[in-house]
């Protein structure tokens, strides 16, 4: 059974009472959630939440599954979204996910065995100038060739 | 002719992320002067200035300030910091590197405006941008640039930063609305507009970040300074990301007017070597694409771009090779707008759906001639009949690739590969 840590109950309603109405803490809170989980929300979580935002579950379950930085299935301790859009995609990030796929041994959307990397397709990250680009949990790498890309990720602890 | 650099002014210079280096470049004169003006005064500048939306529409702002009705109900300021459109990323820059222009600047419009709380919506991948921000935020409370009784003023104001979580559509500004409201981010029919009804039912001014940056040039330097740059329509400077192809890609600050071959070539560094230049997308993934000859006779002003049946936008302009397919190109596209589709009105969750589909059917090399009529046909369902507009911005793509490098699409459902890379370019794992 999920438990909201006191960490993050505390860190919740500290958001609660931020807003102007406690809807606005929605989002906050699950990324708070998401923080305490290791990068992902299941249906216990969304009810630990609900329970102490005093939210219907269906109602927070909307918001959840309407943003896409909020993941519904497992990632990896670093998850590495690539950005797709045009900038990136004419200068060559289909060849940076086809790479690192393959090193690393996973599809897109999965995580590899050790659980340390997942990798998505994401959409435009805003980072179009220095593209092909990665975001890795919450920073950019930019300018990345596959080889560049792939020695980051190994550099990583 | 070359880059203005009035906006970016701080850009190059590290100590400016700080409220002291900030100070030390005139950081905050502009509000004090500003608390000494009547509100009015400075809503009667930025209207005289001409100042247009710099997020995309391109709305007067001046204009928009000057709908907020006059019955004493709170108001609030949003700044639209969701930065989204594909090819655009000016804002980020402009939040990392000079956070002070934008809390300074909205400081001076929230008086303008009698608002007394303002939400920076910052889209939420930007945790860098979010981090100087609320650094910034508590340096300027700290110093009484916000809070209670501003520099002795009388008057208050609060501001805060709120993350945004992944959808595009946030960047439409009642889509920004429904998100701040702790909602799914889909935009709400207008009218009413967010200045009579828009967060919380309270009337709402929300405005681009660089729109809300450009209202300290034209209180400094005065509203005849200001329309010194650009064009009788479209006066003052923008900031430009030029992406893409191109071997200088950045952002760019111009006086509107600038010719865009100009940005291309003498700013931008031109074209890779032995390549030519084939299409450009001149305000971001929405404007229709201006083919090589088109290219040639563009300005990068509001007149300019819509005489090419194209627009300014958010002043991304996007450089594609000869050695890219458009059929490609445009698939690519049409995948960013049903992914990003809010799924509120059919004509557009179908559409992008059916846009991405059958252009991908044909890039699989599995496509019939009268794919190509039946995507204008998707397309010509999906303008106007929809609560926002990106529906209309997932069509004109379509019906711009389509019409300007129609042989591309012929040739890749005739022969079943691209004509530019001699190959099937997908192969059927769709990538979501």
């Amino acid at each position: 059974m999920f438990e909201l840590s006191s960490e993050s109950v505390e860190e919740v309603k500290k958001q609660m009472a931020r807003f102007e109405t406690i809807e606005s803490a929605i989002i906050p809170s699950l990324y708070a959630v998401q923080k305490q989980n290791q990068g992902w929300i299941n249906d216990e979580a969304i009810e630990a939440l609900s329970k102490v935002m005093q939210i219907p579950s269906s109602r927070i379950n909307e918001v959840f599954k309407f943003y896409t930085m909020f993941n519904q299935k497992k990632v990896g301790k670093y998850h590495v979204q690539l950005c797709g859009t045009l900038s990136c995609h004419i200068n060559g990030a289909p060849d940076i996910s086809d790479f690192l796929c393959q090193n690393l041994d996973i599809g897109l959307d999965e995580v590899t065995a050790d659980g340390k990397f997942s990798i998505s397709r994401v959409e435009c990250l805003g980072s179009c100038g220095t593209g092909p680009m990665m975001q890795v949990n919450e920073t950019y790498y930019e300018s990345l060739t596959p080889e560049l890309a792939l020695s980051i990720l190994k550099g990583l602890p | 002719m070359s880059e203005i650099k009035i906006l970016s002014q701080y850009y190059d210079k590290p100590e400016f992320q700080f409220l002291e280096g900030y100070k030390q470049n005139g950081g905050y004169q502009m509000l004090e002067k500003a608390l000494k003006m009547q509100p009015q005064e400075i809503i009667d500048m930025v209207k005289a200035s001409g100042l247009r939306g710099r997020g995309g529409a391109g709305f007067p702002t001046g204009m928009k300030w000057g709908f907020l009705p006059k019955n004493g109900e709170p108001r609030y300021l949003l700044c639209n910091a969701d930065e989204g459109e594909p090819g655009t990323f000016k804002d980020r820059m402009m939040m990392e590197k000079a956070p002070h222009q934008l809390v300074e600047s909205m400081i001076i419009s929230s008086f303008a405006v009698d608002s007394h709380k303002s939400y920076i919506y910052v889209r939420g991948e930007y945790y860098k941008s979010i981090s100087i921000l609320n650094k910034a935020i508590e340096e300027a409370y700290k110093a009484g640039y916000l809070g209670k009784n501003i520099l002795g003023s009388g008057f208050d104001h609060d501001m805060d930063v709120y993350q945004g979580a992944g959808a595009y559509i946030c960047g439409e500004e009642t889509g920004l609305i429904s998100s701040l409201e702790g909602k799914k981010g889909q935009p709400k029919l207008k009218p009413p507009f967010p200045a009579i009804q828009g967060y919380l039912k309270k009337p709402t001014i929300v405005n681009n970040v660089e729109t809300l940056a450009s209202v300290i040039p034209i209180l400094r330097d005065g509203v005849q300074e200001y329309r010194k740059y650009g064009t009788e329509k479209s006066p003052g400077t923008k900031l430009f990301s030029l992406s893409g192809n191109v071997k200088k890609p950045g952002n760019y600050e111009l006086a509107l007017g600038y010719p865009l071959k100009s940005l291309i070539y003498d700013l931008g560094g031109g074209i890779k070597a032995g390549r030519s230049l084939k299409a450009v997308i001149p305000g971001g993934s929405s404007a229709p694409v201006l083919t090589a000859e088109e290219v040639e006779k563009a300005n990068l002003d509001y007149e300019s771009l819509s005489g090419l049946g194209s627009m300014l936008g958010s002043g991304a302009v996007i450089v594609i090779d000869d050695s890219q397919c458009m059929v490609d190109c445009l698939a690519n596209l049409t995948h960013f707008y049903h992914h990003e589709s809010c799924g509120q009105c059919t004509p557009c969750r179908e559409g992008t759906g059916w846009l991405d589909k059958i252009t991908h059917r044909i890039l699989a090399g599995q496509g019939r001639m009268s794919d190509i009529e039946l995507l204008v046909k998707v397309a010509d369902n999906m303008k106007g009949r929809t609560i926002c507009a990106l529906s209309d911005a997932a069509a004109l793509p379509v019906l711009s690739f389509v019409t300007k490098f129609r042989h591309e699409f012929e040739y890749y459902v005739k022969e079943g590969r691209s004509l530019v890379k001699g190959k099937v370019l997908y192969h059927g794992q769709m990538h979501h």
